[in-house]
């Protein structure tokens, strides 16, 4: 009894309900902003705090909320001055921000299947555009595949296009990778924000392995959130990442991103693969990501 | 309904996976549904036997196999002269899956003509032939949906459909044989 009149206490005295500021029905999903507090989210479907896909804390917009988007700039250890970016997957535009702040001079380019998620990360999350950034409305495939034909590249390809409940499963097959890694300029790099448990980790981890050899995961611990770099051809030696460290903590910290913990969490999967041999490599023929993500 | 479930996998590498994706495959099956059904009638005035409609799955069966075998230069020839994924993905549908469907929708006229014996009970024929194969096409679209694209890849997939539909064929086209050389000697 003690145990319920408990729960009851804690759930009525609960300090700070969110509340939605703005819902729309977008024509892929349900898109919600919600603000608790400092913080504010943008939520897909359901109001379930899991689907999360990106928050802000609107007191203090530079700093990071999500451990995974901090995990992203890892990448910033193994390349110097990216001057050409993709972010496939806008979110709130978090990252095309930082990215912009950190280097005002590069052009980024951001591919968003959705219109309104765009329309909602200019409205509620400051998603700064400028006439070196950009925003288009595509499905990032196609926008990868004309970027091929046109021959253009990128040194820092950002893929951020899964939301947790449902994969786009052309956009994880050895066919996309191979045209990832097309537009992929000498020295660029690729970070993908990707599955930690599940069935597809290993799927995911194989495919990759199929078109960039050994790459990079990045995670605070096993099962947690994982960024893959991939793409390098050659990697930085210690000393190398040691300046880069160095040269980019202080441009970091406001964000809340430490570069030192991160180049601990990096882990080569060169003589130290943690997926079956066998594993099947995801194809356009074989894909069935959302079913083997349980 | 396999087929049109594939269909989106198939087209979306080149097309993505945007709502208009759906929007065309659903388009063109609708379209070809409605012709095929059109023509089959039309067939079924002429002559109709069992070896014909055998013939109809023959015929299917083969222009299925171009899904297989063209799909990829077909879609890389649309991408590349149609910028827009709409109307790219709108014409690629149509050279991937018009005449197969077509010649898949001439099927169920068909085969009301073969079951009708008796007009008063047409109605309940055609109930039950609607009731066969909607209910196909239901177990078609759970089991590729739910089953077979996680065992087995998409050509695999389509390359069995048109095995099954060629068998089916050939064996209309057999039992018209047999039934055929039974009668004869009656005749005679």
């Amino acid at each position: 009894m003690l145990k319920y009149l408990l729960l009851l206490a804690t759930v009525f005295s609960a300090p700070v309900v969110s509340k939605v500021i703005h819902q729309e029905r977008s024509l892929y999903r349900n898109i919600i902003v919600e603000q608790n507090d400092n913080l504010r989210c943008l939520k897909f479907n359901t109001k379930s705090s899991k689907s999360s896909q990106s928050c802000m804390y609107t007191d203090n917009p530079n700093k990071l909320v999500f451990n995974y988007t901090k995990l992203v700039f890892s990448s910033l250890l193994l390349i110097d001055n990216p001057k050409n970016v993709l972010i496939v997957g806008l979110g709130g535009g978090t990252l095309s921000n930082i990215i912009h702040q950190l280097y005002p001079a590069a052009q980024i380019d951001n591919v968003e299947i959705d219109p309104a998620v765009i329309k909602v990360a200019r409205d509620y999350f400051n998603f700064i555009e400028a006439d070196n950034i950009s925003a288009k409305v595509q499905d990032g495939r196609i926008f990868i595949k004309r970027a091929a034909l046109k021959k253009q590249t990128y040194d820092w390809i950002i893929l951020d296009a899964f939301n947790g409940d449902y994969i786009p499963e052309h956009l994880l097959t050895k066919e996309f990778f191979t045209e990832v890694k097309s537009i992929l300029a000498p020295k660029g790099i690729i970070a993908a924000n990707t599955f930690s448990s599940s069935k597809l980790y290993q799927h995911e981890s194989a495919t990759y392995h199929s078109v960039f050899g050994d790459f990079i995961n990045v995670s605070r611990e096993k099962r947690s959130n994982r960024i893959i770099l991939a793409g390098y051809t050659h990697l930085p030696s210690e000393s190398q990442i040691q300046q880069r460290i160095k040269t980019l903590n202080p441009q970091l910290a406001p964000y809340g991103v430490d570069m030192q913990s991160l180049s601990e969490y990096l882990q080569y999967t060169k003589n130290n693969q943690d997926w079956p041999s066998d594993t099947k490599v995801l194809t356009d023929q074989y894909s069935p990501a959302n079913l083997l993500n349980f | 309904m396999g087929i049109e479930l594939l269909g989106g996998r198939i087209l979306a590498p080149f097309f993505g996976s945007s709502v208009h994706i759906w929007g065309s495959i659903i388009t063109v099956f609708m379209l070809s549904l409605s012709f095929g059904y059109l023509l089959g009638g039309k067939l079924s005035t002429k002559n109709a036997s069992l070896s014909k409609y055998g013939l109809i799955f023959l015929i299917a069966s083969v222009m299925v196999l171009p899904i297989v075998l063209f799909a990829q230069p077909i879609m890389t020839f649309i991408f590349t002269h149609i910028e827009d994924s709409r109307y790219g993905s709108l014409l690629a549908s149509t050279a991937l899956f018009f005449i197969p469907t077509i010649i898949l929708g001439m099927i169920s006229p068909y085969s009301v003509r073969l079951l009708v014996t008796d007009s008063e009970k047409s109605g309940q024929v055609a109930g039950i032939l609607y009731f066969v194969s909607t209910l196909g096409s239901a177990l078609g679209t759970i089991i590729t949906s739910f089953y077979f694209v996680l065992a087995f890849d998409v050509n695999t997939i389509i390359t069995a459909f048109a095995l099954t539909l060629g068998a089916l064929g050939t064996l209309a086209i057999l039992l018209h044989k047999i039934v055929n050389t039974h009668k004869e000697p009656a005749h005679a």
